[in-house]
């Protein structure tokens, strides 16, 4: 049995009187695929802000790799190992595709400012490297066509490969995907499916917010569910299938 | 103490002025968040008009009362046309490009009127001609003119119908919808183009009376004069909390006060070492001070960030 | 495999291009203040020498708006930091005269410090409300150098410090003709080849900063802050060195300024040259160094132009003079911002067309090599 690699306990998070987060608590295992799913507004990018340092949690706490991760900055939570793709795309829309990648890689190099005007051996040495780990990093996600092309200038599908490319850019021990599958049609979602298991293959833990309820089954180890700010089920796929909690929710949501 | 109150009936009267601008500036920022940086030379153009209309029938032997409304109306006139083209011209082609790019013709729009007041006023300092009546009253020790409480109840008065008209008229509810959400607004039929227009000409309406008594208070005009007081006047917007109509009248009064006590008393404090003409300074220490501290300005609503 | 020929002998024919290119462009460059000493006269080649200067601040300032995407509109504040520096420590104010060696880098420091002070506590503002603090600062800075003459007389109040002592280097002041192998160098043409180099030097470096990690940094704010934060980004730091890095060169122009004028005082520092500066950025094209260097250029003659246009065109064309030549030079001035910012509101030299232009021909001529 994998030991855990990030652990969530009692988060919770309210806006203005609206609870939106009430004590969820959930354990990823490394090396696993975690989905977490739920209908619109059940705070599951609530949970991925809190998760990744853009909101405080009003409660709880996260231990990930071992160690607290203390209610801190978004540029720390990617230091120390999380990185994330958003729900609509936030790439760098003016730079190209390569360069995006590029400053994926800036918390791993060093180079300041006067590495960058001496252009010392160390620092020639560093870009080098940053180059060409973006480049790898394109191929990866199959964009590596597009290298020079401004990022607001892909189609979709790319921009969402891209901003994965980033991501990955960053040295995630966990990779957090908020519905990367979004507006994607059939195949797109099935290229997505085979990087995101490719991704897991390469060692890297993924948490995958996702709508799409197919790919999550087909693809998830386990998956838990939130509804209204808890978390109503946690298991693997086919038992949260037929959990009659799970049902009503989605019955309910999709009723209401 | 008479000075204490003195130094506060100077800052209500300066604030009154400071007011009146700032609503020019929040009406636009609310609406269009866009900083119309030319609002303060509009407010000179209608100091400048009102002044010539004035001294031109200056000898025609009509009573103060109607010498005043004349220049007040042509002066709103002409603002309100200038306020108009502004938009026009300079902002509305710009609506969808980059942010800094409306900023720039704003500040073009107010070269191009601060050089063309000079061609038409000449270089120099116009007085005031000596038709308001020079009556004063004294109140705790304090004095105040009769034309100094005109200012203030008529300052008092626009604001007040400006209130009326954006909270109970459906010409005002469609400009807080159209600040609210402008698509949204368009969806429900708001003729947003209109509204916008709209909101110059009443914010240069304003402008124009804020001229009028700004020019009869210092007894002066001049090309320059709408500079200095339209960047005061933003920062009273900033104070109350921009795009918020109660905001600007609170902060263009507050931080008339401000100036005035602060330059009142700045002698004492630092003891000696600053003097009055420090007064300018104090705008803008403020102005750091609540963004800073309070960047939502007094009554503003909290801007958050959104992931 | 044989994709990539054409490719690479694109990438040579590129090269030696470049290399032509740059060769035609340093001789222009020196040979310029001789072509318009001797054919427009001394007031121009002083006009180009403070587009030299000019360029300078551009690019300080571009940093900051261009890159950083961060609207400062106090930026001259710097310039003034570096000059007021100059003007104190070299001069009859109090009898000090340090060797510019050291000022001028001095001003880029203290100037540097003041914009990390100004940075610290608002950087975290959204960029309407930055724009109106800087603005702020920018004032406060010059009501300061208006009113510093009493209790204590530190900054001689509106008239300001004069006397300063020229840009020297050992015994060779740029004041005067200064003789070399036998050539003389006029004071004009010497002061615009310091400038120049200095200029190709900030050129340099903020081509260097661009291509770097840092450089990209700032851009990945610019377009998108909290995205730039996720790829772990310490944005507060990030732009406080925008802000630092900015206001060096500013205050390097300052020093430069100081000592070549020989005079400063706080009407050289007000909000329009602010604005001035800002103008140039924007208008050239915010983050593209060429675009950012044709509006520092542009900007500083075109005004001149007007100016000499306005009274002996009117004189030429009505017999006298009917307009004040200084009000119809700025109106003029004023037009020309807002006709460019409509019809090109990205800048007359924006960076992201130079991409794709450059795409497009790269393109079009391995087609027609494949034939």
């Amino acid at each position: 049995m994998s030991h855990s690699l990030l652990e969530a306990r009692a988060i919770g998070k309210n806006f203005g009187g609206v609870t939106a987060l009430r004590d969820v608590s959930l354990t990823i295992k490394q090396g696993e695929i975690y989905g977490l799913i739920g209908p619109n507004g059940a705070g599951k990018t609530t949970f991925f802000n809190v998760l990744t340092g853009l909101y405080h949690p009003d409660g709880g706490e996260i231990v990930f790799a071992g160690e607290t991760l203390q209610a801190s900055a978004p540029h720390k939570v990617a230091k120390r190992g999380i990185a994330r793709t958003f729900q609509n795309i936030r790439l760098f829309a003016n730079m190209t595709a390569m360069e995006n990648v590029m400053v994926g890689r800036h918390a791993r190099t060093h180079a300041g400012v006067l590495g960058a005007v001496l252009h010392d051996r160390r620092t020639v040495n560093e870009e080098a490297a940053i180059r060409q780990r973006a480049e790898e990093l394109l191929h990866y996600v199959n964009i590596a066509d597009r290298a020079d092309d401004l990022a607001r200038n892909l189609s979709y599908g790319d921009q969402r490969r891209l901003e994965i490319a980033r991501a990955l850019a960053t040295e995630p021990k966990l990779l957090a995907l908020d519905e990367p599958a979004a507006g994607m049609n059939g195949a797109e979602t099935g290229d997505l499916r085979e990087l995101i298991e490719g991704i897991r293959k390469d060692g890297i833990t993924v948490l995958l917010i996702e709508h799409d309820v197919k790919l999550v089954m087909g693809l998830c180890d386990r998956v838990a569910v939130l509804d209204y700010g808890e978390k109503i089920c946690e298991d693997i796929p086919s038992v949260v299938q037929n959990d009659p909690k799970v049902i009503e929710a989605y019955l309910g949501g999709s009723l209401a | 103490m008479d000075i204490f109150i003195q130094q506060i009936i100077n800052g209500l009267i300066l604030g009154s002025i400071y007011a009146l601008v700032a609503l020019g500036y929040t009406m636009v920022y609310g609406i269009m968040g866009l900083i119309n940086f030319a609002h303060g030379e509009v407010v000179m153009i209608g100091a400048m008009v009102a002044l010539s209309v004035i001294k031109l029938l200056e000898n025609s032997g009509l009573p103060v009362f109607l010498l005043l409304l004349f220049g007040l109306a042509a002066a709103a006139l002409v603002c309100m046309a200038v306020g108009f083209t502004i938009e026009r011209i300079a902002y509305r082609p710009l609506r969808r490009a980059p942010r800094l790019a409306p900023l720039i013709t704003a500040i073009g729009v107010s070269i191009v009127l601060q050089n063309l007041a000079m061609l038409i006023w000449g270089r120099n300092y116009h007085a005031f001609p000596p038709i308001l009546p020079t009556t004063s009253m004294t109140i705790f020790g304090a004095t105040i003119t009769s034309l100094q409480v005109a200012i203030v109840l008529i300052a008092a008065l626009m604001m007040i119908g400006l209130m009326i008209l954006i909270n109970r008229t459906r010409l005002g509810r469609a400009m807080r919808a159209t600040s609210e959400n402008p698509s949204i607004a368009q969806l429900m039929g708001v003729n947003i183009n209109q509204i916008i227009s709209f909101t110059f000409v009443i914010g240069s309406a304003l402008a124009a009376v804020a001229g009028l008594m700004v020019s009869a208070n210092y007894s002066i005009a001049h090309y320059y004069m709408g500079f200095m007081l339209g960047l005061k006047a933003f920062t009273a917007a900033v104070l109350g909390g921009i795009g918020n109509i109660a905001g600007a009248m609170l902060g263009g009064i507050l931080l008339g006060l401000i100036e005035s006590l602060g330059a009142g008393y700045i002698g004492d404090l630092t003891g000696g070492f600053l003097g009055s003409h420090y007064q300018d300074i104090f705008a803008f220490f403020v102005l750091i001070g609540v963004l800073v501290f309070r960047p939502s300005g007094l009554i503003g609503e909290k801007v958050s960030e959104r992931a | 495999m044989m994709a990539q020929l054409p490719g690479l002998g694109q990438f040579r024919r590129d090269k030696s291009a470049a290399v032509i290119a740059s060769i035609v462009m340093g001789i222009v460059l020196a040979a310029l203040p001789f072509l318009i000493g001797s054919g427009l006269g001394n007031s121009w080649l002083r006009i180009v020498d403070f587009a030299m200067l000019y360029i300078m601040l551009a690019l300080g300032l571009n940093i900051v708006v261009g890159f950083a995407g961060l609207l400062d509109l106090g930026y001259i504040a710097f310039y003034a930091v570096g000059a007021y520096l100059y003007a104190l420590l070299a001069s009859p104010q109090f009898g000090l005269h340090y060797p510019v060696w050291l000022i001028i880098p001095a001003g880029a420091a203290l100037a540097g410090f003041f914009g990390a002070l100004l940075g610290a506590p608002t950087l975290r503002l959204r960029g309407d409300y930055l724009a109106i603090v800087t603005l702020g600062f920018g004032e406060i800075v010059r009501i300061f150098l208006n009113n510093l003459n009493a209790p204590i007389n530190i900054t001689n109040g509106p008239q300001g410090i004069s006397g300063i002592d020229p840009l020297h280097f050992g015994g060779v002041t740029l004041a005067k003709p200064i003789s070399f192998l036998g050539f003389t160098i006029p004071s004009l043409h010497a002061y615009y080849y310091l400038f120049l180099g200095l200029a190709l030097f900030i050129v340099f470096v903020t081509i260097r900063l661009e291509n770097s990690r840092i450089g990209r940094a700032w851009v990945a704010i610019r377009e998108d802050e909290i995205a730039a934060k996720a790829c772990g980004i310490n944005t507060r730091n990030i732009k406080l060195l925008a802000f630092t890095m900015g206001a060096s060169f500013g205050g390097v122009a300052g020093g430069l300024f100081a000592g070549f004028q020989g005079f400063v005082s706080p009407e050289s520092f007000n909000l329009m040259e602010s604005i001035m500066v800002l103008c140039m950025v924007v208008l050239g094209g915010m983050g593209n160094i060429p675009g950012v260097i044709l509006g520092g250029v542009m900007l500083t003659i075109l005004p001149e132009i007007f100016r000499h246009g306005a009274g002996p065109v009117q004189l030429a064309l009505f017999g006298k003079i009917l307009l004040d030549p200084e009000a119809l030079r700025m109106l003029l001035f004023g037009l020309a911002l807002i006709v460019v910012m409509l019809y090109r509101p990205a800048g007359l030299w924006p960076s992201t067309t130079r991409r794709r232009e450059f795409k497009g021909e790269s393109t079009t001529d391995v087609l027609k090599e494949g034939e």
